[in-house]
């Protein structure tokens, strides 16, 4: 039986393995993806912090006995936003690395597979 | 409420207010824009000082944002260590502002100056926040800024380094949110005050995700902080980076080190069952490999600005051997060492700036070059620099670090720490004064200047006026040191602090 307990975790855990790994690899297209898997990750991370409920609504009132939490959602939508930018600006700093020294490598090395292409 | 209660909100509205107008004043009138700037400095200054009289009484203040009580809204808290990083970075701010403008190094790009105050709306937000959530915002604010800052006057060098450094904050930020999210799950608040009261109730069960979210926070911290191994980023963002914007950068690793003054005792304090204390055992080692590494970086750097970035991580080290005791006397000591090493690592990227100046061409590469114009008060301002960033006297690094010596002297693992802080004072020196003799006292032979022959002094005032600031911190040592040991000792009392957020007015 997959409850979706199991399934929100299994989601996180493989997201954030994913973004992890590609965070580590020397290409900058890489790392931005890797980057923003891990911002999904830790988004789902945060909105299941105020605990998986469904259909609730997340205010409350005399008449609502249980609610969804509102204030981690109200976090994820700061932390969505921050790491929209983020990512962005990114995106931007690496093309124009990219640009002015002609290599598409964190660390600013001749890319070696680039070199075999041309080859 | 009175307009003096309002004050505490200044800090964070003057820059806010001052960055959009100087953006859109900038192209049209640039000196009304660096006007409105440095204005907008001095007014913060003046702030702090005042908020940091009225602290000064040790009353913690809270300001409710929008009326609404804590934990319910965002409070602003101030008490003693708040005021001081406020002053600290008003002062330091005002400094590399002037020597921004004087040495036009501001002119490099359009936006240094709304950069630089979005800088100071972050530094002063992540000072003054009772918030957790809060203080990950403030962080990004400071953190979008500086990679604005540290990126200005732009080069391939700079850009590389650039996207180092904006992964690495990028993962850092992520991993903040990751102990967010245990942290509000676990406690259900994200008011330190409220938090730091929560977390003695987590039940038996929850007592592991409750030390994994401390440890995660500490590690987030200590990577703002660049301690050993978490600080590979820093000696090459900061030593490419425009000195001036360097110099203000001084304060961003202490941000780390206020971190981690402000949650530990509040969150992670006695009460707080599995995580009392989690990160402490952590901290030592960490502290003691900074500074070694640290100042063997200062003996091994071949350029001044690199040996100032290598000198920042050493003084944070030797910073957190103090804090990483956790006690009133050791904490005291820290805080007066925090002022004085922000200051002095300030003061040696300044000075790394005015001899990359005068010696064009040569830079500050720690080799023989030319004679160059003002080469003897060049080279006593670099003396005294470098002297208070090694802690010989006379001084506040050497206050500062005897205070250090003395606070850690029967703690468990103080022949560690002395051995370390003593032989990494021994090896920054000598690196310091090879450097200076090679810069100032050999010439390469050739006796022209490269640099245009200046007579105006000006770019000496600002590490001048840092240089100054260390006398008087030594001068005053004695209420400066009192100061800082009231401040820790607040720092110490999260009772105290929690009744004063939780119930304002």
């Amino acid at each position: 039986m997959i409850t979706l307990e199991l399934l929100v975790a299994s989601a996180i855990g493989v997201l954030a393995a994913g973004g992890i790994y590609l965070v580590l690899r020397g290409r900058t297209f890489q790392v931005v993806l890797g980057l923003t898997l891990f911002s999904y990750a830790v988004n789902l991370f945060l909105f299941a912090s105020g605990r998986l409920k469904i259909d609730r609504p997340p205010i409350w009132s005399k008449t609502v006995a249980d609610y969804a939490d509102p204030l981690p959602q109200a976090l994820v939508l700061t932390a969505i936003v921050i790491t929209f930018g983020m990512t962005a600006l990114a995106v931007i700093l690496m093309l124009r690395a990219f640009l002015e020294s002609g290599s598409d490598q964190v660390d600013g090395e001749a890319c070696p597979a680039s070199q075999e292409d041309e080859a | 409420m009175s307009i003096a209660a309002h004050l505490v909100i200044a800090p964070i509205a003057i820059p806010a207010l001052a960055a959009p107008v100087a953006l859109l004043v900038m192209r049209r009138k640039r000196r009304l824009g660096v006007a409105v700037s440095l204005t907008a400095c001095v007014a913060m200054l003046v702030t702090a000082l005042a908020l940091l009289a009225q602290a000064g009484g040790g009353a913690v203040r809270s300001y409710a944002m929008g009326g609404w009580p804590a934990p319910f809204g965002i409070v602003l808290v101030i008490d003693r260590l708040s005021g001081i990083m406020l002053l600290l970075a008003a002062t330091l701010s005002l400094i590399t502002m002037v020597h921004a403008v004087v040495t036009r190094t501001d002119r490099k790009g359009w936006h240094f100056h709304p950069l630089f105050q979005f800088q100071l709306l972050g530094l002063n937000g992540a000072f003054l926040t009772g918030d957790l959530f809060n203080l990950f915002v403030f962080f990004e604010v400071l953190l979008i800024a500086s990679y604005g800052l540290m990126l200005h006057g732009q080069g391939p060098a700079r850009l590389k380094a650039g996207v180092q450094y904006v992964i690495v904050n990028i993962v850092g930020s992520s991993l903040f949110l990751v102990a967010l999210g245990l942290l509000y799950a676990l406690t259900g608040t994200l008011n330190m005050a409220d938090m730091g009261a929560r977390v003695a109730a987590i039940p038996a069960g929850d007592q592991g995700l409750l030390r994994i979210a401390a440890l995660l926070l500490t590690s987030v911290f200590a990577l703002k902080a660049a301690l050993v191994p978490l600080h590979l980023w820093l000696p090459r963002t900061y030593a490419v980076t425009t000195p001036a914007v360097a110099a203000l950068f001084a304060l961003m690793t202490k941000v780390g080190v206020y971190a981690l003054l402000r949650v530990v005792p509040q969150v992670f304090g006695a009460d707080a069952g599995a995580a009392a204390w989690a990160p402490a055992p952590w901290l030592l080692p960490a502290a003691l490999l900074s500074t070694a590494l640290g100042f063997a970086g200062v003996f091994v750097a071949r350029r001044l600005s690199e040996q100032a970035a290598y000198a920042v991580i050493g003084s944070t080290g030797t910073l957190m051997i103090a804090i990483a005791a956790w006690r009133p006397e050791t904490l005291g000591a820290a805080i007066y060492y925090m002022i004085h090493s922000t200051l002095a690592g300030a003061a040696l990227f300044l000075v790394a700036d005015v001899v990359a100046r005068r010696r064009a061409g040569h830079g500050d590469a720690t080799a023989p070059g030319p004679a160059f114009a003002g080469r003897q008060a060049t080279a006593l301002l670099f003396m005294a620099a470098a002297i208070a960033v090694a802690g010989l006297p006379p001084l506040s690094g050497f206050i500062g670090k005897l205070l250090v010596l003395r606070s850690v002297a029967g703690l468990t693992g103080w022949g560690w720490s002395w051995a370390v802080i003593l032989g990494a004072t021994l090896l920054g020196v000598i690196g310091f004064a090879r450097a200076g003799s090679a810069i100032f006292w050999k010439d390469d032979g050739e006796s022209v200047a490269h640099g245009h022959a200046r007579t105006a002094n000006a770019d000496l005032a600002a590490p001048l006026a840092a240089i100054l600031l260390l006398v008087a911190l030594a001068a005053g040592a004695g209420p400066a040191t009192r100061f800082a040991g009231q401040a820790a000792a607040q720092l110490l009392d999260p009772a105290a602090n929690a009744a004063a957020v939780m119930e304002p007015r």
